[in-house]
């Protein structure tokens, strides 16, 4: 797929991210739009997956890691196929599955549930080391958010992947540089990211997050590294692609009203169009 | 009747003695393979066993994944770091999504002895039986232990089992019909006058307990509930209909665990007089294993008394 139908994909799953938060006048839209674009990425180009048979044992995987980017997940799923693009309304509803952290008992194509920040990576290296013993060649993702490296569990999972030399796992972390209290800076400062995960036995990739070129090279870079697990640090700005989302820490988990969302809808529907011109 | 074998020890050679039947089986450790004696898996299928070092959140995170990919991981631990430190990752990565995931507890209660009670664990039959699907189990010697273990391996979901540290006598070998079935419970012995429903060591207390009652004329049945979730209600409430007065007996708080769960069974569908045998919600101390016991009242003779307590209410003296 070329870089403008990934732009093109990654916009329309913008649109049904903001779109179905707004509807359950409640969600995570800032960390869904900063990660999108890698998502779209993963399972436009990179992941080798069947809609068809979705627990197809050797498909790729993608854990999200960060479950509160549902409204990324969900989106992106239902343009790819696992699910009709309607199901979407029944987010975080009461008389649907489509529960506010990503789930997988009732949503095809998800392969993992999350939401407590920290769990998924986790099971993302259990789902790596089990390929290795199965002797299995798919490959494992998954996306953390910057705020959720606090967690001391992402630190025992990243010494997990080194022991067991998991070349099959490619994490990425959506640095976006804010979480719900402010600038991750202020909240718990995390950085050096590259050399912490050096450290820690991984090969890190730095990438611009919204740069499908950028992305590509990191996921290459990743798929030919041997003997140890891929780390990308992709710098990306929260709430990318709706202006007066972008970079506000505000918008981690808060719907927009009516008015804030037809702001956001027509910039939106202008950038697809554009890109369907 | 009569080897004494710690069911730590009975579950670390059953696993291993089944490890080439079900290739599938994957065995976690935190460090603790000599104690959990996940050790004789290790020697049997290292390629099926991963130490995982002293990081219980993520080995549980790791076995959910692999359980994804059709493994049946088995983790282990103390009870106290592998149902309490871990609990959250076993509510939210293992029993929310439903996977196949099975949760060792090792040196489960005071009978850890010297160790004192920051791992001293009282508190797992409580908190592993409130997540919701959980099926919570603590088998009371070796030879149920065993066939346990290849029930849960059968077994397709979440599940926790406490392991004791202790060398205890085998009792269920001798029982006639004897079968292993998650969610029944056993009769040993059968009475009239109460039932001591009784799970883990406790249930070869009770047994003693019921000998020392029979002395002073009390005719007590003692029942195995090696499965505390899903609890074997028929049992229960036969029990409590033909004999009247139930003492229930665990290693463990008498908040939260058995006790709790027959006395919440009972209070909806048959009242009769329970009392609780257990720690009494306080914390454990250092000491030799049975001296230890002895201080905390975890003893037949702790559990007779409770026996003719729950006599006396039945005839309708309750302290005041």
């Amino acid at each position: 797929m070329d870089k403008k139908m990934l732009s093109l994909e990654a916009a329309k799953a913008r649109l049904l991210a903001v779109t179905m938060v707004h509807d359950a006048a409640s969600g995570h839209p800032g960390g869904s739009l900063s990660c999108i674009d890698a998502l779209t990425y993963l399972y436009f180009e990179e992941m080798n997956v069947d809609v068809k048979n979705p627990h197809w044992e050797d498909r790729d995987r993608f854990v999200m890691s960060k479950g509160h980017c549902s409204p990324a997940v969900y989106p992106v799923l239902a343009l790819k196929g696992f699910f009709p693009v309607e199901d979407l309304k029944m987010f975080r509803r009461i008389d649907g599955h489509m529960s506010g952290h990503v789930e997988m008992k009732y949503n095809p194509g998800v392969d993992m549930s999350t939401g407590s920040l920290g769990q998924g990576i986790s099971t993302a290296v259990g789902m790596a080391l089990a390929g290795k013993v199965s002797k299995k060649d798919y490959r494992v993702y998954a996306i953390m958010g910057d705020g959720e490296i606090a967690e001391g569990q992402v630190w025992e999972a990243m010494m997990a992947a080194n022991k067991y030399k998991l070349d099959n796992l490619c994490a990425l972390v959506d640095v976006n540089g804010l979480q719900i209290d402010g600038k991750t800076a202020d909240v718990m400062p995390t950085e050096p990211l590259d050399k912490k995960f050096e450290a820690f036995g991984w090969h890190v990739v730095k990438c611009d997050g919204h740069d499908f070129d950028s992305l590509a090279a990191a996921y290459k870079e990743a798929k030919e590294t041997k003997g140890q697990p891929t780390m990308i640090l992709a710098k990306t700005v929260k709430g990318k692609g709706v202006s007066f989302m972008e970079n506000q820490a505000g918008w981690h988990g808060k719907a927009p009203n009516d008015e804030q969302f037809a702001v956001a809808k027509a910039e939106l529907e202008a950038v697809i169009k554009e890109l369907e011109g | 009747m009569g080897e004494k074998i710690a069911t730590r020890e009975a579950y670390g050679k059953a696993l291993a003695a089944v490890a080439d039947k079900y290739p599938e089986l994957v065995v976690f450790e935190t460090d603790l393979a000599g104690a959990t004696m996940s050790k004789y898996f290790q020697a049997a299928c290292p390629e099926r066993f991963f130490d995982m070092g002293i990081a219980e959140g993520d080995m549980v995170g790791v076995a959910a994944g692999m359980s994804t990919c059709g493994f049946k991981p088995f983790v282990n631990s103390f009870a106290m770091f592998s149902a309490g430190r871990a609990w959250e990752q076993v509510r939210n990565s293992v029993c929310y999504p439903g996977l196949n995931v099975k949760i060792i507890g090792s040196h489960g209660g005071l009978s850890v002895g010297e160790d004192g009670a920051t791992h001293q664990c009282i508190e797992d039959f409580a908190i592993m039986r409130v997540i919701p699907g959980m099926t919570v189990l603590c088998p009371c010697d070796g030879y149920e232990m065993q066939q346990a273990v290849e029930a849960l391996i059968n077994y397709d979901g979440p599940a926790y089992m406490r392991l004791g540290r202790l060398a205890v006598e085998t009792v269920t070998d001798t029982i006639p019909g004897y079968k292993f079935e998650i969610g029944k419970g056993i009769v040993l012995k059968d009475g009239t006058d109460v039932t001591i429903i009784a799970v883990g060591m406790n249930v070869q207390m009770a047994l003693k307990a019921a000998e020392l009652l029979e002395a002073d004329g009390i005719s007590a049945r003692v029942v195995d509930m090696h499965t505390i979730k899903p609890l074997d209600k028929e049992l229960v409430l036969k029990c409590a209909k033909e004999t009247g007065a139930i003492v229930t007996s665990e290693e463990a708080n008498v908040i939260g665990g058995l006790g709790a769960a027959v006395s919440e069974l009972l209070s909806e569908e048959y009242p009769v007089p329970v009392v609780r045998h257990g720690v009494n919600d306080e914390f454990g101390r250092s000491g030799k294993a049975p001296a230890v016991l002895e201080a905390f009242g975890i003893t037949a003779e702790g559990i007779a008394a409770k026996a003719k307590e729950a006599v006396a209410k039945k005839a309708g003296q309750f302290s005041k």
